[in-house]
């Protein structure tokens, strides 16, 4: 009874039960994720799955049908998507990220991170040196709405104000801050999309950037502010430009790809610096929610200057001792391991 | 599949391949509008609930403060987290059956969905941006030009390579392909040399006797590998009017062409069909498993072809139009 019929039929007589026992399977998983699977059915997909891609090959040299064709590539093609999917769960994918991811791209790339600290200082002393001179550039640098009254004809009062004033309602801040954290986190983005476009972009940002800081810098300091100025900005500034310096950092590592991808295929280089540089970003707008709660409570919560750079100086220590410290022992462990 | 897209072979760690279909650019623009339509809506409710529910409670700068977060998690991180939770399928993607796969046959990684997904934020949502600000604030020449320039080259950059990637799939090291499954059809064949008990269970849906139309080598080698899927398409077609015409105009084509003496007609037709279907299949079968792949009608059996070549000094000759039932 068994030999009868083509043998290609036979073939998938004898076969068909376990392709639609992965059928079914894929499809529970499909619709209602992995989960909905109990440990012995989550055991017995590779298996089933291994055994429909063999079944696919014989098939491809015996049997002449399309339809079953056509059915087991899509079977073998949906199982393999279940089967490798992104697996880890979110709580371990988040803990790995900041124990050990971040630290280490921000660590791999500490060059692009030095070009970029320098564009930004750069522009700090520029537009510093050149509003300094003559305060007709200040607007070439800060928009109106940007500057809010913070120009160099304001007198000392209203700028004193500006740094050390409470706010009428606590609640307004927040806003404010979020505005900045949703304003800023897209301006780290922005880096980093930028970076594909050889770099170019991020120069300029990174720049412009500075040169809005250096030239309010130079406002203040026409009138003897520039210690409380600075206080005010580094209380949550530190971060925030330590944010923004690893956003050009993912940048100039996508645009070295671009220019420099060695002998990968430009693609190939774009793929595996666009991890990390991913990795940096997503840090840094971790760093800049960081800031914007500075900004929002620390610094109307606290107005005075020597604590205000207290603080901002223990968060860039803080940073600097997460970024070159964190994660470092994976490496020797798997060294003497090895 | 006619309306298939280009078709990439991926090997998989364990050494299978696996052909994938590239995702259609008008079915991937329709899964992201799918998606910012939620996305629109899901900010829509959310702003009537910190105007309307949180407001009077937390005060107004507090919720609108949520209401900027929120709207800021419903951009690159919404996509972001479907594409982890249900491995490379955002609900619009899920619902067109699209799926992000990585480049390379291995396991999706979540760092590469965040570089996909951050890149977003350029290719879709500024240019959106711009166009907004055109549209409302005025705005000047140069910047609705460069904003031209700049969707050209980031936003329609899917259209510019073969693998229909957007920068965001470059560089992350995934793409989209499609990922709709399909079911198994019965097998036509189940009728053929089945008697008894075998027969009986295989053919549940058409409980007739054994094969009534019996066919010899000569009557088989009259065509290929081709026509047989063609024969194939048309057995598991829909019975329309027009598909029982078609079916009777064939099988008297097939009829003349293998030279069937006696008439078929009425529900004897697609019995014919379906037993000549099979004897064909087990036919080319077996001549394929000894080497001997026939593509279609127009390509000679091995010994036929040396004897035309030996004869004439050329490459044997092929049929012109390729209509597969045609002579």
């Amino acid at each position: 009874m068994a030999d009868e019929g083509l043998p290609s039929y036979r073939f998938r007589r004898e076969r068909q039960d376990r392709w639609q026992q992965l059928d079914a399977l894929v499809t529970r998983a499909e619709r209602n994720g992995l989960r909905s699977l109990d440990a012995e059915e989550l055991l017995n997909v590779p298996l089933l799955y291994r055994a429909c891609a063999s079944s696919l090959s014989v098939a491809r040299s015996i049997s002449l049908d399309a339809d079953l064709l056509e059915y087991l590539e899509s079977l073998v093609r949906r199982a393999y998507f279940v089967v490798y999917g992104a697996r880890s769960s979110m709580a371990a994918l988040l803990g790995r990220f900041f124990a050990r991811d971040l630290p280490a791209a921000v660590r791999g790339a500490w060059r692009p991170v030095a070009l970029s600290a320098v564009l930004l200082l750069g522009g700090v002393a520029a537009g510093w040196t050149i509003t300094a001179a003559d305060a007709v550039w200040f607007e070439a640098f800060v928009s109106a709405d940007m500057a809010q009254g913070r120009t160099p004809s304001a007198s000392r009062e209203d700028l004193r104000e500006t740094l050390f004033k409470k706010p009428p309602a606590a609640e307004a801040l927040t806003a404010f801050a979020s505005f900045l954290f949703q304003h800023n986190a897209g301006i780290g983005m922005l880096c980093f999309a930028l970076g594909a476009a050889f770099g170019v972009p991020v120069v300029v940002l990174l720049f412009y950037n500075g040169l809005v800081l250096g030239a309010m810098c130079a406002v203040f300091a026409r009138q003897a502010l520039t210690a409380d100025f600075l206080a005010w900005i580094a209380i949550h500034g530190t971060t925030e430009l330590a944010a923004v310096v690893i956003c050009g950092a993912a940048g100039f590592h996508l645009a070295g790809a671009m220019i420099d991808p060695g002998r990968r295929s430009r693609l190939a280089a774009l793929s595996a610096s666009g991890r990390r540089a991913a990795t940096l970003v997503v840090g840094a707008v971790v760093m800049l929610f960081v800031a914007a709660g500075i900004e929002a409570f620390g610094r109307q919560l606290v107005t005075n200057t020597p604590a205000r750079f207290a603080i901002g100086g223990f968060m860039l220590a803080a940073w600097c001792a997460y970024f070159g410290l964190c994660g470092r022992r994976r490496g020797p462990a798997r060294q003497t391991g090895g | 599949m006619d309306d298939s897209g280009p078709r990439r072979t991926v090997e998989t760690p364990e050494g299978v391949a696996v052909v994938v279909e590239v995702a259609d650019l008008g079915t991937r623009a329709a899964a992201l509008l799918i998606d910012l339509l939620i996305v629109v809506c899901a900010a829509v409710l959310v702003a009537l609930l910190c105007v309307w529910a949180l407001a009077p409670v937390v005060g107004s700068s507090l919720s609108a403060a949520l209401f900027h977060l929120c709207s800021f998690l419903l951009r690159g991180p919404y996509f972001l987290f479907f594409e982890l939770r249900w491995q490379g399928q955002t609900p619009g993607k899920r619902w067109l059956g699209l799926r992000v796969v990585d480049r390379r046959g291995g396991a999706l990684s979540p760092r590469g969905l965040v570089a996909r997904n951050l890149m977003r934020e350029v290719e879709v949502f500024m240019p959106m941006g711009l166009l907004l600000t055109l549209q409302f604030g005025g705005g000047e020449p140069w910047l609705y030009y460069s904003a031209l320039l700049w969707m050209g080259v980031f936003t329609l950059m899917p259209l510019f390579n073969r693998d229909r990637l957007r920068v965001g799939d470059m560089l992350g090291g995934t793409w989209v392909v499609a990922a709709g499954g399909r079911t198994l059809g019965r097998d036509l064949a189940s009728r053929w040399g089945a008697s008894g008990a075998s027969a009986a269970a295989a053919a549940t849906e058409a409980p007739s006797p054994a094969a009534v139309f019996r066919f010899n080598a000569g009557q088989l080698d009259v065509y290929g590998i081709a026509e047989l899927q063609v024969l194939e398409k048309l057995l598991r077609g829909p019975r329309t009017p027009t598909t029982r015409e078609t079916m009777e105009e064939v099988c008297e084509r097939i009829r003349a062409k293998v030279g069937w003496p006696t008439p078929v007609s009425g529900p004897d037709v697609e019995r014919f069909l379906e037993d000549y279907y099979a004897a064909l299949r087990g036919h080319l079968e077996l001549r394929a498993l000894f080497g001997d792949r026939r593509a279609d009608k127009f390509a000679l059996r091995p010994r036929a072809a040396a004897r035309t070549a030996a004869n004439t000094g050329e490459k044997a000759p092929r049929g012109g139009k390729r209509n597969a039932w045609g002579g």
